[in-house]
């Protein structure tokens, strides 16, 4: 790269790094200036900076996590969501109908950001704040359920008050009462539910129906034309229902038989990629011809590409939940609690349901839905009936070792 | 340009008998220095030192991580991870090599053929850059899709017979196999390659040509001795910007490739965001650094000074 001058050198600094080059030894004092500064850094620094540095704990620091709340006085509240996560006016694409009741009827004015696009990466945004116990500047934040247990087991979400989520409690539909990363719901309320099923171009698998995983990962005409998700718990438990493991009470050694038969799928280039919400592209162009797909996705796809089809394997599917929760150190609690009631009155879920196609978790939001669209009302993956309920599993939670061991696990299986 | 004529610009300044105006003077320069030094110190140096600090702490996001100078986790890294460094350097030397096939041409063309044209080309060249890399590469994806124009012309030409034949592709399909890979870095670096080049070879003055064809030396005479000679500044400093970017990439693995072409780049970004092994990512960072810098030190001995000006 010292090379490279996009100014032409005149003749004199020409003839001079000529001179330089043949006495090996450079007109300007550029290594001598190199050797000094490190030397310099060496002598101040040194190996004493290299070990003064460390990460501290992420333990709970008891009684730091509650803050003071100031949604009397300022009339405001920040939401991070994810993109597309949120019901937009038809006409016009920057507002938000819901968002807007939700300020007509309180006052409170909400600063909507799209500023989640990935688990791993939204935490790694957030954790320096969190971990010295400052505000994120946000007061409530939509997560997947693994990062909102991690968040908790760290102490840096806050505990919810019970009287500002009247609808919430009222409403929570059964199947996401009850989970063991957060027992009562204390800290968090589902926003949406994330089905995972096996989705299909028709096209590409030359009208062959795709219905389980082990067809997914053996069926030799789908060869080099299967994704699999690069959520782990996601694939990995769909696979162990396919083994018939129950995810929601597994061992290592049911984890490490399940990573086996990917590793084989793998190994015989079934799989052609471990893909995140990119899926889609490839589904629809034909360059995946069957892979895990989230429902709510699917149901969109559908709309566009008539030839994207979808099964739920008879072993059962995997719904994961993104949930909302407030950081620690938020300055508007009690305004974020009352966004969060907001969404479970059926009739506000409802508006939401019909945009975002994904689970909903508000009991009695069929009938309403109902009203917006009979079609979604009645798609077994926005409003699942008992069937599908019953075929729903989720993954259980996972102690920090078993989560850093079985990511790094994963994370072989997909290569890197 | 053989003898050197003007006085060499750094000519000591006459003694002024004004002591204050001199003294600032010396000073200058380090002011000047001072705003490049804080930039490198703040953004390089001090994160560097973070890592290397990382890379020797052994602990957990729970507990917190110390310093307990594990040097075992570099040597555990490079175990566990010597194919995809592999990897790395390998399609990072073909996407340099294929860089330097496809643009010295390119940057011969415009600056010695283009005539008026030039700076159009030159601005086709940097058009790209307005879009983002992302989307680029994904672009690429649709170019090279199983049932595309271009997979299915290679396919009847036979093509992709030889290079399945070569390991590059698999069975008849382009995408998620090294080819792909390789095809983005090349696509996504070529700038870096031609820009280099054709400031070397627009500097090289034309009148050399002609003195070549008058001393009877045939085209294919000329550019051997003379072009090419005077265009290694361009060639060290373009392979040099093409493949230390190229081996550190993860995104075009990511998009373009499946499990098995993975780069050093993706180990590093599931060690630092997926795995939370954050000593390991650091340790791979430092392993790749320093296997750059080794290759790079040999590879500008070898090929690059002698011939510099």
């Amino acid at each position: 790269m010292q090379q490279y001058e996009p100014d032409l050198p005149n003749s004199v600094q020409l003839a001079a790094m000529r001179r330089a080059f043949k006495n090996r030894r450079p007109v300007v004092g550029r290594r001598s200036l190199l050797r000094a500064g490190g030397a310099g850094a060496l002598g101040v620094g040194g190996l004493g900076v290299l070990s003064g540095c460390g990460i501290p704990p992420a333990a709970r620091s008891e009684g730091g996590g509650a803050s003071e709340d100031h949604s009397d006085q300022e009339k405001r509240v920040n939401f991070s969501n994810w993109t597309e996560y949120m019901d937009v006016d038809d006409k016009d694409k920057n507002r938000r109908p819901t968002l807007e009741a939700f300020t007509r009827r309180t006052g409170i004015k909400v600063k909507y950001a799209e500023d989640v696009n990935d688990n791993n990466e939204f935490f790694g945004k957030i954790k320096p704040q969190l971990a010295a116990g400052q505000d994120t500047g946000r007061d409530l934040i939509c997560v997947t359920d693994w990062l909102a247990a991690r968040l908790i087991r760290f102490g840096w979400a806050q505990k919810l008050d019970p009287a500002n989520l009247p609808n919430a409690y009222a409403n929570l539909a059964p199947q996401f009462r009850d989970v063991e990363w957060d027992p009562g719901r204390a800290y968090t309320y589902p926003w949406a539910g994330i089905s995972v099923v096996v989705a299909y171009n028709i096209k590409a698998t030359g009208g062959r129906e795709v219905t389980s995983l082990s067809q997914l990962l053996d069926d030799p005409k789908l060869k080099g034309k299967v994704g699999i998700l690069s959520e782990m718990r996601d694939s990995m438990g769909m696979v162990m229902l396919d083994m018939g493991k129950d995810p929601s009470k597994f061992t290592t050694d049911d984890f490490d038989a399940a990573a086996a038969r990917l590793q084989k799928a793998v190994d015989k280039r079934q799989i052609r990629r471990f893909t995140g919400n990119d899926y889609t592209a490839d589904l629809t162009k034909g360059d995946l011809a069957a892979c895990l797909a989230w429902a709510g996705d699917v149901v969109q796809l559908q709309a566009d590409n008539p030839d994207v089809r979808f099964h739920i394997p008879d072993s059962g599917y995997i719904t994961g939940t993104d949930v909302l929760l407030v950081p620690n150190k938020a300055r508007h609690k009690e305004n974020a609690e009352r966004l969060i009631d907001h969404y479970y009155q059926p009739k506000v879920a409802a508006e939401l349901a019909a945009w975002i196609n994904y689970v909903c978790p508000v009991a009695g939001v069929k009938e309403e839905l109902a009203k917006i669209s009979e079609e979604a009302a009645n798609d077994p993956l926005i409003v699942p009936d008992k069937e599908m309920a019953e075929k729903s599993n989720s993954f259980r939670a996972l102690t920090p070792k078993e989560e850093t061991a079985y990511e790094a696990k994963f994370a072989q299986l997909t290569g890197a | 340009m053989t003898t050197l004529t003007e006085a060499p610009p750094a000519a000591p300044a006459p003694q002024t008998p004004a002591k204050a105006p001199r003294r600032r003077g010396r000073l200058t320069p380090y002011w000047l220095l001072l705003p490049g030094i804080l930039w490198l110190l703040v953004f390089f140096a001090l994160p560097m030192l973070y890592q290397a600090s990382t890379s020797v702490q052994t602990g957990s996001l729970e507990a917190g991580y110390k310093v307990t100078w594990h040097f075992a986790t570099y040597w555990d890294a490079l175990a566990e991870y010597w194919p995809q460094f592999l990897t790395s350097i390998l399609y990072a030397g073909l996407a340099t090599l294929f860089c330097l096939l496809l643009g010295y041409p390119l940057a011969y063309l415009i600056a010695f053929r283009a005539g008026r044209w030039r700076n159009l080309v030159l601005i086709l060249v940097i058009a790209p850059f307005f879009t983002s890399f992302l989307i680029r590469t994904l672009a690429w994806k649709t170019i090279l899709a199983d049932g595309g124009p271009v997979v299915g012309v290679l396919n009847s030409l036979h093509v992709l017979d030889v290079t399945s034949w070569l390991g590059m592709t698999e069975g008849d399909r382009i995408l998620a196999t090294p080819l792909a890979v390789v095809c983005g870095l090349t696509y996504n670096f070529l700038p870096f390659m031609i820009l280099p080049l054709y400031t070397s070879l627009e500097r090289i003055d034309p009148r050399l040509h002609e003195a070549a064809g008058d001393l009877y030396a045939r085209p294919a005479t000329t550019f051997r001795r003379i072009t090419f000679p005077l265009s290694m500044p361009g060639v060290v400093s373009g392979t040099l910007l093409t493949f230390i970017p190229a081996s550190g990439d993860y995104v075009n693995a990511q998009l373009l490739g499946s499990t098995s072409e993975k780069m050093v780049g993706n180990v590093i970004q599931s060690q630092f965001l997926t795995v939370l092994d954050y000593p390991t990512a650091a340790a791979l960072s430092f392993i790749l650094m320093a296997a750059i810098l080794l290759m790079v030190t040999f590879y500008i001995r070898k090929s690059g000074t002698e011939d510099l000006v």
